[in-house]
């Protein structure tokens, strides 16, 4: 993902698809809170239509990894702040806090 | 697990440590699971790793996979595995929960593996409170075989085998699982969660860990069943099937605990089971006091000699023929030769036919199974009979009876017919018949040393006043057979 730059208030979460995992279930479009994940046009190596990240307004919930059943098509991150807020808001707490 | 490529985010949510970075599948597909899209299996998969991740036991954790669609478990998941015959799961977890006390064990199976043709494996491992935790996805149908319905398939839900939909009247009712092990004493922990939206799939996350945790802890017995969509064999999109997990299935196996006993057991730890006990102390717990052991008679035996004897003991139940051929084997045993003895009898513990096939030979044993014996000691007629064109040429009928059938005379085959149970009234019980025609055996055999007979009776008859009865039988029986040669 490029680095959104110019924008004054940066999102809490960000996301990265791995293309060649990704099978174009759906599900995270589903699952999405915020729906910033869309199906792509383009097909995959396999011929699958995959995921894609709109690039913006991602909060870093992380529910979307939970709902893909790919074990590591979709990677979560969150806004690093001095105060931890990475780990605020985990899911069903089977989710890995941030390590720093 | 990469660092994020942007300074300012860190990585929260990424594929687990408890998966290969790799699978060591197809050369092409090693970046992906071999599931279909949408397949809750994959999101089940990644609740366990994320579990064992969280609880730091990978490197005591095993799992053990079932057969079904999630067969594959070893080639994503990097701890310890096992794949079981179908089914079979929870006892293959019992072994490795019993022999590796302290390890995470973890049964993974569907619904068409733990409650078809493994209903009686979990059952039992549930009702022994197995320190196992058993992951159960059920998806109401059979998918890897293409859509057969399973005992968990919906009342009015098609499928290859109830193409107009399943009938209470000729299928049966959906099998609840959870609700049926809930009624055992010994579970520790069931609960019934669902992968039907994000909320359920949430539950689904903290039941697995708890089940997971609670075996962690050495708790006993927890089951997490998980309703899970095929949108393949449902011939769904993958959010419709997710969708009909939460509307249609969820009315026939209604979510929630079942079982909850972790507050109690962490109280009061289920008790440690006692070691067993070492090798070297099985003879004074069997009962077989050192003096007993093989003596070894082996140097009384001509080296130069070769021996092959094949023995057939037929006749009734009750006269003794498995222990005259038990005491045929051990004496052989006793005396350094390479020995077999198989049974073979009805059902019945008296009265019944019964046979036996000994070897005793120099060499290994390729066959148990004595096909053409030398030797044939028929009890009774209709064992004679049965048996007698199967004795090869030059060897020998010993049958017990006044009279041998002329119609069962064979050129080149040696008799001796004599009333063993009468004459072995002699000793003073006819009971002893079958010593009596051990005797004769052993006489015309000659190959056995007295020394190994005799260890052969002290070890397998443990009275010595019938030790001593058959000691004087067999004598008789070798008397016997020389009276008959000369």
């Amino acid at each position: 993902m490029k680095k959104m730059t110019g924008e004054i208030k940066k999102d809490r979460g960000m996301l990265e698809i791995d293309e060649a995992e990704c099978k174009g279930c759906g599900l995270c479009i589903e699952a999405c809170p915020p729906k910033v994940i869309a199906m792509g046009e383009r097909l995959n190596r396999y011929g699958y239509r995959t995921a894609i990240y709109a690039g913006a307004g991602c909060t870093g919930c992380g529910i979307c990894f939970m709902a893909c059943p790919e074990p590591g098509a979709i990677t979560v991150l969150r806004l690093s702040s001095p105060g931890g807020v990475a780990a605020a808001r985990t899911l069903g707490g089977a989710t890995r806090c941030a390590s720093n | 697990m990469s660092s994020s490529p942007v300074a300012d985010y860190t990585v929260v949510h990424a594929k687990s440590r408890s998966f290969y970075d790799r699978y060591e599948r197809k050369t092409e597909l090693q970046h992906q699971t071999h599931f279909c899209p949408g397949c809750g299996h994959g999101i089940v998969h990644k609740m366990i790793a994320a579990a064992i991740d969280e609880l730091g036991v990978q490197d005591r954790t095993i799992l053990v996979g079932p057969v079904g669609c999630s067969v594959f478990t070893y080639y994503y998941f990097d701890v310890g595995n096992v794949q079981a015959a179908h089914g079979r799961a929870p006892a293959v977890a019992t072994a490795v929960s019993r022999s590796l006390p302290g390890s995470v064990v973890i049964s993974y199976q569907g619904d068409g593996d733990l409650c078809a043709i493994g209903s009686a494996e979990i059952l039992h491992a549930a009702n022994r409170g197995e320190n196992i935790a058993v992951i159960f996805v059920n998806n109401a149908i059979y998918s890897m075989t293409g859509g057969q319905a399973a005992p968990t398939t919906l009342l009015g839900q098609k499928s290859t085998t109830t193409p107009l939909g399943r009938k209470a009247a000729t299928e049966g009712y959906p099998l609840h699982v959870s609700e049926l092990l809930a009624t055992l004493q010994a579970p520790v922990y069931i609960e019934r969660v669902g992968l039907g939206d994000n909320k359920q799939i949430a539950q689904t996350a903290r039941a697995i860990r708890r089940a997971l945790e609670n075996q962690a802890r050495g708790l006993g017995f927890s089951l997490v069943e998980v309703l899970s969509p095929c949108p393949t064999i449902w011939e769904m999109s993958p959010v419709e099937a997710q969708h009909w997990v939460r509307e249609t299935m969820e009315k026939t196996f209604p979510l929630g605990v079942f079982r909850d006993q972790t507050k109690e057991r962490l109280a009061a730890p289920k008790p440690e089971p006692a070691p067993s006990p070492a090798l070297d102390e099985l003879p004074r717990i069997l009962g077989v006091a050192d003096a007993d052991l093989p003596e070894g008679n082996a140097h009384a035996l001509d080296a130069g000699q070769t021996i092959d004897l094949q023995v057939r003991i037929a006749g009734f139940g009750g006269q003794g023929v498995l222990l005259l051929g038990e005491v045929l084997a051990e004496a052989g045993l006793d005396a350094g030769l390479e020995v077999s003895w198989l049974p073979s009898y009805g059902p019945e513990m008296r009265s019944g036919t019964s046979n036996c096939h000994v070897r005793l030979a120099r060499e290994a044993i390729d066959s148990p199974l004595v096909s053409a014996p030398n030797v044939l000691v028929a009890m009774n007629e209709p064992s004679l009979r049965k048996f007698d064109q199967s004795v090869r040429r030059g060897g020998w009928v010993i049958f017990d009876g006044e009279e041998f059938p002329a119609d069962c005379r064979r050129e080149g085959v040696h008799v001796l017919a004599l009333p063993f149970t009468e004459l072995a009234n002699g000793t003073g019980d006819k009971r002893a018949a079958n010593m009596v025609m051990l005797g004769a055996v052993l006489e015309l055999a000659g190959v056995l040393p007295e020394a190994s007979i005799a260890a052969a009776l002290r070890r397998l008859i443990r009275n010595p006043r019938w030790v001593e009865l058959d000691e004087r039988a067999i004598v008789l029986g070798r008397q016997l057979f020389q009276r008959a040669l000369a």
